[in-house]
């Protein structure tokens, strides 16, 4: 066998990265009239709905519900749709990968690149929301020129679970079924429709939000963009070590799993 | 590594787990794992397979179905990770194993020629410079825009052929692809990879057609139910494996 270096690798394959990306944008939004359109659309219509329930109706007490909401949803949508989508990319690439040597890696990496287009579009929905509700903290102070830290974190970890994520699917398609309800219970525990202070009093309830790593993504990003504030040296350390970690287990285990990839899929 | 070689196989094996049934849920596979019943069937696709291919040759590779021809190809293409002993190859792999493998039918025509280049790891100046020798090639200009979905197999060959062969690579792997296509397109395809072959690139073929191995191929090797039966010269070979 050749000695396949990793970088090497990544050199040559960044043009079918790049193209992969492009062909999943342009398949997504093919023969609908908005088109891209909906990548903004969608989270403002999801916002709509989702401050008519909790913010209206159910009264959680946040200032700002709408703004609070589609910030921090927006980066939660990020980190959900990557691993979905990622889940089943080695899966459905079953065909490509029977015929011709490409690192395997690449499958769910291109889905949180895409992921993270869709994001970027997003944003400018939730720019939009904190316009019409007048939150401006974050631009007067200019924190928000620390949004690109947040979103790498996000990014990193998002790459790491995806590559653990779509190495078990191969072997267990249960992965696929359980991950939706996972995902469900995981978005719940970290402060999207509600703050974190509802929480105070329910000691258990609180130490498992605090192990999300979700919630340091969430909370830093609402940090820098809502609120104008930096958030602090520790908070940054444990978003780093959450990120690393994730894609260090990730690369370990893919790595290990993907030599057999061939003979399930 | 010997200078001459292009690539060298040695002690080549090949197992498949053969499970009775795949198991593709947790609950299934644990439940085997406690009572003991993940059995698998061990099934040897090559058996201690070694033998060189020269830089330049064009190499034919025989056998009836399921003697471990493809398994083989995928061996040297690096699609699969033999289970014992080494491969090594010098030089690009353009792998013809099937046309059109990585090609979204969603896409259009033109969509795809880039697509697909970048599956084989060319880059977009590259494949901008090359567009339209493939589409020459191809002779499917007039059909560039429209979704793959509604091209016959015959054309989705045609660009795919048009596209992995518009490189110089230094080894070539076609299996059975030349039976594709109108004979017009054949004969097409058959002058190009003599072009090659005029080249100096390392050709491996599959085929079951005998006399396409005789016509194209220097040296041929013979495998039989994943051992290598006979190898040598390629008018030798097949004619004792025309007589078995």
């Amino acid at each position: 066998m050749n000695k396949r270096n990793f970088f090497a690798d990544l050199k040559k394959f960044a043009p079918l990265l790049y193209n992969l990306v492009s062909k999943d944008f342009k398949l997504k939004y093919r023969r609908s009239f908005l088109g891209v359109m909906w990548s903004i659309l969608n989270p403002l219509f999801t916002m709509l709905v989702i401050s008519t329930v909790f913010g209206a109706l159910l009264k959680v007490q946040v200032k700002d519900f709408a703004a609070y909401y589609i910030v921090g949803w927006s980066l939660w949508n990020f980190f959900a749709e990557s691993t979905t989508l990622s889940m089943s990319s080695v899966l459905s690439s079953a065909a490509l990968i029977k015929k011709v040597y490409i690192p395997k890696y690449i499958f769910p990496l291109e889905k949180c690149l895409f992921s993270l287009v869709n994001f970027l579009f997003s944003l400018i929905a939730v720019v939009l929301v904190m316009c019409i509700q007048g939150v401006f903290e974050g631009f007067a102070s200019f924190t928000f020129l620390l949004a690109p830290l947040p979103i790498l974190y996000c990014l990193v970890f998002s790459i790491g679970f995806s590559l653990v994520l779509s190495a078990l699917t191969v072997y267990f398609r249960d992965v696929m079924h359980l991950y939706s309800v996972v995902l469900t219970a995981w978005m719940y525990i970290t402060p999207i429709i509600y703050p974190i202070e509802i929480l105070q009093g329910h000691t258990l309830v609180e130490t498992v939000v605090k192990c999300n790593p979700m919630y340091y993504m969430v909370d830093y990003f609402r940090q820098v963009v809502m609120y104008g504030t930096i958030p602090t040296l520790e908070h940054n350390i444990i978003c780093i070590v959450i990120a690393l970690c994730s894609l260090l287990l990730g690369c370990l285990i893919f790595s290990k799993a993907q030599k057999k990839f061939i003979l399930h899929i | 590594m010997n200078v001459e070689n292009a690539i060298e196989l040695k002690n080549i094996e090949m197992h498949f787990n053969m499970s009775k049934e795949k198991l593709e849920s947790l609950k299934e596979y644990f439940l085997r794992l406690v009572t003991r019943k993940l059995m698998f069937e061990d099934f040897v696709a090559l058996d201690n397979v070694s033998f060189n291919i020269k830089k330049g040759d064009v190499f034919g590779l025989v056998g009836l179905n399921g003697s471990g021809k493809s398994t083989m190809l995928k061996i040297i293409s690096g699609i699969l990770t033999p289970t014992k002993g080494t491969v090594e190859t010098v030089g690009t792999i353009a792998p013809l194993i099937e046309l059109g493998a990585g090609f979204d039918m969603d896409l259009t025509a033109r969509e795809n020629i880039y697509l697909n280049g970048s599956v084989l790891g060319y880059s977009k100046k590259f494949m901008d410079e090359k567009f339209d020798e493939i589409v020459e090639f191809s002779e499917m200009r007039e059909f560039l825009d429209t979704p793959m979905k509604n091209y016959s197999s015959g054309m989705v060959a045609r660009i795919g052929f048009a596209i992995a062969t518009i490189t110089k690579p230094d080894i070539l792997i076609v299996d059975e692809i030349l039976a594709v296509g109108d004979f017009h397109f054949q004969e097409k395809c058959e002058k190009r990879i003599n072009e090659m072959i005029n080249d100096d690139t390392t050709v491996i073929i599959v085929s079951h057609s005998i006399e396409q191995i005789e016509r194209l191929c220097k040296h041929c090797a013979w495998l039989e139910k994943g051992k290598l039966k006979m190898i040598g010269d390629a008018q030798e070979v097949c004619t004792a494996y025309k007589n078995s």
